[in-house]
């Protein structure tokens, strides 16, 4: 069998896709559409698995299989979906707010389980649906509907939560980059386990210019950190590297280092120590922020433990057998010939 | 083969003939009575008697030694008659400590012969059960066959050979009380070796322990004529077969596994401990040699969250939990009733609100079973009425929830999950087949896949799983467009979809059978039950024709929809009495639905009914 020849297209539904004009998901989704274009899967063999928000609305969307679910819960949908079918390519869509606040118990599980799943966080780090309170990634002393005196809540930084949960895959992109973004989902799709993609996308509407420092003209000259494996993390053409110090990712004047004392970056470094670390150079996009693979590392993923149990007890102890299982705690059977019930004990236990 | 106990005739003391009889175990959690009432269950069952069991245990694993908090007990009737529960007053007692005994011997009947432990008796045990003075020396037994054993002293000599030492010796004392049991009332001894030696294959010393207090017991019964009669339950005359004995969170997961088989879907179970439906994981979580996928989640949301996934999948999925957990998936639920896929959803109930009482029995989340969703979301409602018949109500769960592309509620409680009954075994080869039809080809013009196209007969929508080539498709929380599952918020197509959810679960009346009616038809009184209730309202009204009355009774094993005759059932009845451990739930429905005015009989005390008050009830109802 051949593969099939997709374009964009055959990963577009009829549906009209509703999100704000400007809004940072419709390039995500142009990216995913070319994307699973470009593999040349059967488009059956994906599932696209979202909660609630905006960002939710993404299966509607994609011509593949798909279910738009509830509030934080996809990760635990996915989980059951592709535990028992590994065949599958199977995509858990999310937010800031979905993943991050109501489900961040089934991200967390999900990450150290290490389902074979993919999961891409759309970060505008604002709730958007229920138009513009603070979410989990919001800066502290963001003024919003809700947090009308700044909020006080301390944000999360999700590329150190994943890594704290020992996720084995983790990556960060930016919406406005499709070549990048292309590029992290096509790791993560060749990641045996979860994969974890924080992308920064722009709410044009509840929190614009979030990421100017990342999107900027300007700015993202100074700012944009690019990982790239084997090779030393340097930016601002050059100006800038990253070293690290006391266990710690400090950004120091290259000139002002040896060039050996640079780190290079390593994604596949069992520990996740480092990865941690340069994950801490910004606790938002505020500043000089790394983006791509932190981490890419080999675990067993989960649904093939869970399917080669199933096998192995197979092959140990043969095919089910019903008549068998219940007759297996003893059994004792009461003849016609004894009237009076009087019957034989037999233990076949 | 298993060694044969060294025993004396106990023919060398008289035997008295018994039709039935009712035992108790109790002792400190830690004194091992769960095990020593199920040893002494599945002798008896071996042996052919009839027989129900009702464990009762602590929600603490060990509450503080001694105390009242920490008595576990287990009790178990058996009868040379089919019986229907575990019994009102137990004929004969164990009590391994004061705390056993306090917390007991009130429900002991006259007469009623009381073994006791005389080790634990101390000053510290006595004052922790609350005793000012030792009631084996003054005359607050009296009126009781009281048999005294030094059980601690008498285990420690037994096992002094067998290697075991320390904290282990004394393990070995329920062998012991179980060994005494064995001569008094003529158990066969075989299982309980056999068993012995299995359970403890890989701890020789720890076998050997046991089989020795097992058989010094059963000598002490022999050498000292602890009474002056033993006595014998004959095997019952059953029907025809083989049986063996179950409970019902055991008989729950073969139930589901047999569905598994029967519709040719791979079993998926999504969940997270809680008491008291851990041991349905625990069960098929040892059956993967059958395909059984379990699945230990983070949280209870997970865990159905998982089964609406692999039901997605097209697995046969399904969750377990108790009412909070059950609270905890009522969200995931709507939506699995929204997506139309099928999922069993299991409520082993326990006694509530919150925490409650996690060990107790009750049946208080039927209207949360009914109508605990947001949002017009009925689904079908099934509850299993004793433990066997867990199994066949696992596979009837499994057919309506495929065939109607449904989450199906079944619901079973403390009672059922821990009671054991024996089973008359079905030949699994004549279980009918569950039909499952995947789509496998567009249904709609232009080869288009049209996901919420229904079934003219059933209304259920096609389950086309990922994978299959051409159908792709997307479903969701949101509302629906009619056939083409676009979403859709349209005030028509709301209606529509509220009406065509509403009315396919309400179509189910016409695939599920009448209520049948047992008893006399020319009674004054219906008795009506749902659930654990079954056993106990059956021999309630088979103690109202023994003493002359008439009464029918009539159980009911769907709660929604409910059956298709039962309006005219109870409408032919003069007085309806439904007893139920709650404060009155299906009497609600019952009265909203038929504007009957039937009467309840509610309990809420964390145990089940006793026979009697059911019968009271009755008596005064038929007079």
């Amino acid at each position: 069998m051949t593969a099939p020849s997709y374009t964009r297209a055959d990963f577009q539904t009829d549906q009209e896709v509703r999100w704000c004009p400007g809004c940072g998901d419709y390039t995500i989704l142009a990216s995913m559409q070319m994307f699973l274009a470009g593999l040349g899967r059967p488009r059956e063999e994906f599932v696209f698995i979202s909660g609630i928000g905006c960002a939710a609305r993404f299966p509607y969307y994609v011509e593949t299989y798909g279910m738009h679910s509830i509030h934080g819960r996809a990760p635990a949908i996915a989980t059951g979906l592709a535990t028992t079918r590994p065949d599958l390519s199977v995509w858990v869509i999310t937010g800031d707010g979905d993943a991050l606040s109501i489900g961040g118990n089934h991200l967390i599980h999900a990450l150290r389980r290490n389902v074979n799943m993919k999961i891409v966080l759309f970060n505008n780090q604002i709730y958007g649906l229920t138009k513009g309170q603070y979410s989990p990634t919001s800066e502290v002393g963001k003024s919003t509907k809700s947090s009308p005196f700044g909020s006080i809540d301390y944000p999360f930084n999700p590329v150190s939560l994943a890594l704290g949960a020992d996720a084995t895959f983790v990556a960060r992109t930016l919406d406005m980059d499709r070549n990048h973004t292309q590029a992290m989902l096509q790791k993560a799709y060749e990641h045996e386990g979860t994969a974890f993609i924080e992308v920064y996308q722009n709410c044009n509407v509840f929190n614009d210019k979030a990421f100017i420092q990342l999107t900027g003209k300007e700015e993202r000259v100074h700012n944009r950190i690019d990982l790239e494996h084997g090779k030393p993390v340097v930016f601002d053409e050059g100006a800038k590297a990253v070293v690290l110090r006391g266990g710690e990712a400090e950004i120091v004047d290259s000139s002002s280092v040896d060039p050996k004392a640079i780190l290079v970056h390593d994604e596949t470094r069992p520990d996740p120590s480092v990865a941690f670390a340069l994950s801490r150079l910004s606790h938002g996009p505020y500043g000089p922020t790394p983006l791509g693979v932190f981490r890419n590392v080999k675990r067993d993923a989960y649904d093939i433990a869970v399917n080669a149990q199933v096998e192995a007890a197979k092959a140990k102890m043969g095919p089910g057998d019903l008549d068998k299982l219940i007759r297996s705690h003893g059994t004792w059977t009461v003849g016609p010939t004894s009237p009076n019930g009087s019957s034989n004990g037999q233990s076949n236990g | 083969m298993a060694d044969e106990i060294a025993t004396a005739d106990p023919k060398s003391t008289p035997t008295e003939e018994l039709d039935q009889l009712v035992i108790r175990f109790a002792g400190d959690s830690g004194d091992g009575m769960q095990l020593a009432g199920n040893r002494f269950t599945d002798a008896s069952a071996l042996f052919g008697n009839d027989l129900a069991t009702l464990p009762s245990f602590p929600a603490e694993i060990r509450a503080p030694a001694g105390t009242l908090p920490g008595v576990s007990s287990f009790q178990v009737q058996i009868a040379d008659f089919d019986i229907l529960t575990a019994g009102d007053a137990p004929d004969c007692l164990v009590a391994m400590n004061p705390a056993a005994l306090m917390k007991n011997y009130k429900d002991l009947r006259q007469g009623g012969t009381l073994i006791v432990n005389t080790d634990a008796f101390d000053e510290r045990n006595l004052a922790k059960a609350g005793y000012e003075s030792n009631p084996l020396d003054d005359d607050s037994l009296i009126g009781y066959r009281v048999i005294q054993a030094p059980m601690d002293e008498l285990t420690k000599e037994a096992v002094k050979d067998t290697g075991v030492s320390g904290r282990n010796v004394l393990r070995s004392k329920n062998f012991f009380a179980l060994g005494l049991m064995a001569w008094l009332f003529h158990r066969p001894t075989e299982p309980t070796i056999e068993w012995v030696e299995k359970k403890f294959a890989k701890k020789p010393e720890v076998a050997a322990a046991n089989k020795a207090a097992f058989q010094a017991g059963y000598t002490f019964g022999v050498a000292t004529e602890a009474t002056k009669n033993t006595f014998e339950v004959k095997p019952a005359a059953l029907r025809e077969g083989t049986y063996t004995n179950v409970n019902g969170n055991t008989a729950l997961a073969w139930g589901l596994i047999a569905a598994s088989q029967k519709a040719n879907l791979p079993l998926f179970y999504g969940t997270y401990p809680i008491t008291p439906a851990s041991d349905v994981l625990h069960e098929l979580s040892r059956h993967k040699n059958f395909g059984v996928r379990t699945f230990q989640a983070e949280d209870e949301i997970a865990g159905v969250g998982s089964a609406i996934g692999a039901a997605f999948a097209g697995n046969l999925a399904v969750t377990g939990s108790s009412g909070p957990g059950i609270a905890l998936k009522s969200e995931a639920i709507s939506l699995c009733f929204m997506l139309e896929l099928p999922m069993i959803v299991i409520n082993v109930q326990r006694g509530g609100p919150s925490t409650g009482l996690p060990t107790k029995p009750e049946q208080s989340d039927l209207l949360f079973s009914l109508y605990g969703r947001h949002g017009e979301s009925p689904l079908p409602v099934l509850a299993i009425p004793s433990p066997s018949e867990a199994f066949e109500m696992a596979i009837e769960a499994a057919r309506l929830a495929i065939r109607y592309m449904t989450p199906v509620i079944l619901l079973s409680d403390n009672q059922i999950a821990n009671g054991s009954e024996p089973w008359l075994l079905p030949d699994v080869d004549t279980i009918p087949p569950i039909e499952v039809t995947f789509a496998t080809k567009p249904n709609g013009p232009d080869g288009t896949f049209l996901p919420y196209m229904r079934n003219v007969d059933t209304f259920a929508r096609p389950w086309a799983v990922p994978g299959t080539p051409g159908l792709e498709h997307r479903i969701g929380g949101l509302e629906k467009e009619s056939i083409s599952g676009n979403v859709s918020y349209d005030p028509n197509n709301h209606q529509l979809m509220t009406d065509t959810r509403a009315w396919k679960v309400a179509n189910i009346a016409n695939d599920i059978p009448d209520v049948e009616v047992d008893g006399d038809e020319d009674a004054k009184v219906l008795v009506l039950g749902w659930g654990s209730t079954f056993g106990t309202i059956r021999a309630a009204a088979r103690r109202v024709r023994l003493s002359g009355e008439k009464v029918a009774t009539a159980h009911l094993r769907y709660l929604n929809p409910l059956p298709n005759n039962l309006g005219d059932v109870l409408r032919s009845y003069e007085k309806i009495l439904i007893p139920e451990m709650n404060t009155g739930q299906l009497l609600k429905v019952i009265r909203a639905e038929y504007l009957i005015g039937a009467l309840g009989l509610n309990k809420v005390a964390g145990e089940p009914f006793k026979v009697s008050e059911i019968t009271e009830k009755i008596m005064e109802m038929v007079k």
